[in-house]
């Protein structure tokens, strides 16, 4: 921390004033003359909410997704596919047995499955062999996505939420004032606050179990050099199997989750493909601080363009992605190697 | 750069060859080839010129801008379609279509070089964005500057009137030819897809074209001799864009339309099956590739209900072939076509004798 104040002084200082200045728009009563500028509190204050979960859903595929691409320098241009394969499963599953939690763990398990039969069936013929690995992947979203509009049909599905996380609940942060000077608090969706705690504790939890463990370290030890790695005698093909399951499951328990915020339809797996990818570039290729910090960035892009700029929402989280590459080609948060 | 000169000389004694010579090269299936197609208005009727013939050559011509990146350049990049669709949309606008309020009614022959133009830029604009980046970067990027346009496109309604897009737009009538009949759009896409394809086989042996394998082989190595990389690499956006946005007026007038579907995911996508299925070694297989494509999509419906499926799934018959000639062939449909012909010229006896000498190599 104190490192990156050292290094880039000034950029600290523009990233503490915007701190600062977003803490005080969400705390402060606002004034006539800011909702003037800015809208309605309530407008900004969802937008703001909207976009931090938004980006909690996108780092639970983006992870996934970069956590493979990291180690096996492998594309996986289905995981769209494996996030609505797994948002369905889920559906299923939760419709069975009545437990969302069921459907939750459910989805993991069986997209991993797929993602390890996918590793041991296909990529682990064709290392490094990029383009055929992209072109491979791309076949299988094309058949994942017709098999899957084959079995579920063109209709929108959503994911049912359980009892206890159903319902606002109310946030200490002053909306609005009434007249006779009472306070208005914002009032927020449970399961949206229950979803974003639940990627943060995931992705502490990996970046712990990356940083601070034995597996961790043979991870990380084959991102760098893998060739290396399988001479010191580790079985790397059990740590690709493993890492390969561990992120599809990944992006099948976020298809469960973003079935229970958004819903679940044909076309949802190239949508939220690419922005996992704009996530992974603009964060930087096998980091999860990285996708950590493009998830939130790309999330809040979408959410604010879409209430202050709705018609061209989705063109501004493109020109971040462009500003970005333009200024540090290899993401925000990447190490140049 | 003195240094390189004589070695690529070497390398290519053919460089400096007349037409007639070209002319001369080429092999009996070549001429077979060209009799036919410029034959065919006397044998196809119309359904088969316009629909699956033209059409073939249309995407060809899309699919070869992507292969000439990829085949010679080692650039695999989606943007090609997205070119394609920006040219396309640029003649609804600038020239006529059915929505009066925006389009601006330019006479054909200031319409179409300024979406020549304007649309080249966008493909040498979007190439000099991705191309410091290599191999899956690329086609990352390439995909998301292809979809930041589709969602542009289907939202904006001021410019490129949003969901619905452009309809109405005709081919123009000139020299007393209704360029929109069937015979005349044959001959044109047909004129069209042979002049890219000339020009792309010509590129490929000409010094830039040269210059542009060295950098797919060894860019290290090209820039050590004084070879600018990324410059030779913005080059040949900008010359496959060329050939996109040419492809892109062609197909706004073979549809008559254009909407954001005409560059969406989708479409972007299947560039890239036509090329890689047709193979991307030579630009013949594009061409190949686009009428495996025109073909699929017209007859797997009738194919498949013919063997009992529900016709809506040629998708997976698309997704699933596609995956079978990526597993087992990497050079496309050309690949296998010289696999079968190199086995049939070697005999039985050299192939048993290579065998056990050369091991298990493939």
């Amino acid at each position: 921390m104190s490192d990156f104040i050292g290094r880039r002084p000034i950029w600290s200082l523009v990233i503490l004033i915007a701190i600062a200045l977003l803490a005080f728009l969400v705390f402060a009563v606002w004034t006539p003359w800011m909702e003037l500028t800015f809208g309605r509190k309530r407008v900004f204050l969802s937008a703001l909410f909207n976009g931090i979960t938004l980006g909690g859903l996108y780092f639970l595929v983006a992870s996934g997704f970069t956590l493979i691409f990291g180690l096996m320098r492998n594309v996986n241009l289905a995981h769209g596919s494996l996030y609505l394969f797994g948002g369905y499963v889920g559906y299923s599953i939760g419709n069975l047995t009545g437990s969302w939690f069921a459907a939750l763990i459910g989805a993991f398990v069986i997209v991993a499955l797929a993602g390890m039969l996918m590793q041991v069936l296909l990529f682990r013929w064709m290392e490094g062999q990029d383009l055929r690995q992209t072109l491979v992947t791309i076949g299988l979203s094309i058949i994942v996505a017709d098999l899957l509009l084959w079995s579920y049909g063109g209709d929108t599905f959503q994911v049912t939420t359980p009892d206890w996380l159903s319902g606002p609940i109310q946030l200490p942060f002053v909306v609005a004032l009434r007249s006779n000077g009472e306070a208005v608090m914002m009032m927020y969706p449970l399961v949206r606050i229950a979803i974003l705690i639940g990627a943060i504790i995931l992705g502490v939890a990996m970046w712990l179990v990356l940083n601070r463990t034995r597996i961790g370290m043979l991870v990380r030890a084959g991102v760098d050099d893998r060739d290396m790695l399988s001479a010191t005698g580790v079985r790397v093909q059990l740590v690709f199997i493993m890492v390969f399951a561990f992120g599809a499951g990944l992006a099948g328990l976020a298809g469960v989750v973003g079935g229970t915020f958004q819903s679940l339809q044909p076309g949802e797996d190239t949508k939220i493909l690419l922005s996992s990818l704009v996530v992974v570039i603009v964060g930087g290729m096998g980091s999860i601080p990285g996708a950590a910090m493009g998830a939130l960035i790309v999330g809040l892009a979408e959410q604010f363009g879409s209430v202050y700029m709705p018609t061209y929402a989705v063109m501004l989280t493109f020109v971040i992605m462009v500003v970005v590459l333009a200024i540090r080609p290899q993401g925000l948060a990447a190490v140049r190697r | 750069m003195a240094l390189a000169e004589p070695r690529l000389a070497i390398a290519t004694p053919r460089q400096r060859e007349g037409l007639s010579e070209v002319i001369a090269r080429q092999g009996t299936a070549f001429w077979i080839v060209a009799a036919l197609l410029l034959m065919m208005p006397l044998i196809a009727n119309p359904f088969w010129l316009v629909q699956i013939l033209a059409y073939a050559m249309i995407l060809g011509m899309i699919a070869l801008s992507l292969m000439f990146l990829a085949g010679y350049g080692g650039i695999v990049s989606l943007i090609q379609m997205t070119v394609a669709a920006f040219a396309a949309y640029l003649v609804a606008i600038f020239g006529d279509s059915a929505i009066t309020q925006i389009s601006l009614k330019w006479p054909w022959w200031t319409a179409v070089p300024v979406a020549i133009l304007l649309a080249t830029l966008f493909g040498t604009l979007g190439g000099a964005l991705s191309v410091r980046t290599e191999g899956i970067y690329t086609i990352m990027i390439t995909l998301a500057i292809g979809s930041a346009f589709y969602y542009l496109t289907l939202q904006n309604y001021t410019i490129f009137n949003g969901f619905s897009g452009f309809n109405g737009v005709l081919p123009p009538v000139f020299l007393g030819v209704d360029w929109g009949s069937t015979v005349p759009f044959y001959y044109l896409a047909l004129g069209c897809a042979a002049l890219a394809y000339a020009v792309v086989v010509y590129v490929s042996r000409a010094p830039f074209g040269l210059a542009l394998q060295g950098t797919r082989d060894n860019p290290r190595r090209m820039a050590a001799l004084g070879f600018d990389v990324v410059a030779h690499r913005i080059a040949a956006y900008a010359f496959a864009s060329v050939i996109a946005a040419f492809a892109g007026v062609l197909l706004v007038w073979y549809q008559r339309q254009v909407s954001p579907g005409t560059g969406g995911v989708g479409p972007v996508v299947d560039m890239l099956i036509i090329a890689v299925v047709g193979g991307l070694s030579r630009p013949i297989g594009p061409f190949i590739g686009a009428l495996v494509y025109v073909l699929l999509r017209t007859f797997a419906l009738d194919l498949l209900e013919a063997v009992g499926f529900e016709g809506k799934r040629y998708q997976l018959l698309i997704g699933l072939g596609f995956l079978v000639i990526v597993l087992f062939s990497p050079d496309g449909l050309i690949g296998i076509w010289q696999r079968l012909r190199e086995r049939y010229r070697r005999g039985r006896e050299t192939q048993a004798a290579q065998m056990r000498v050369g091991g298990g190599s493939p």
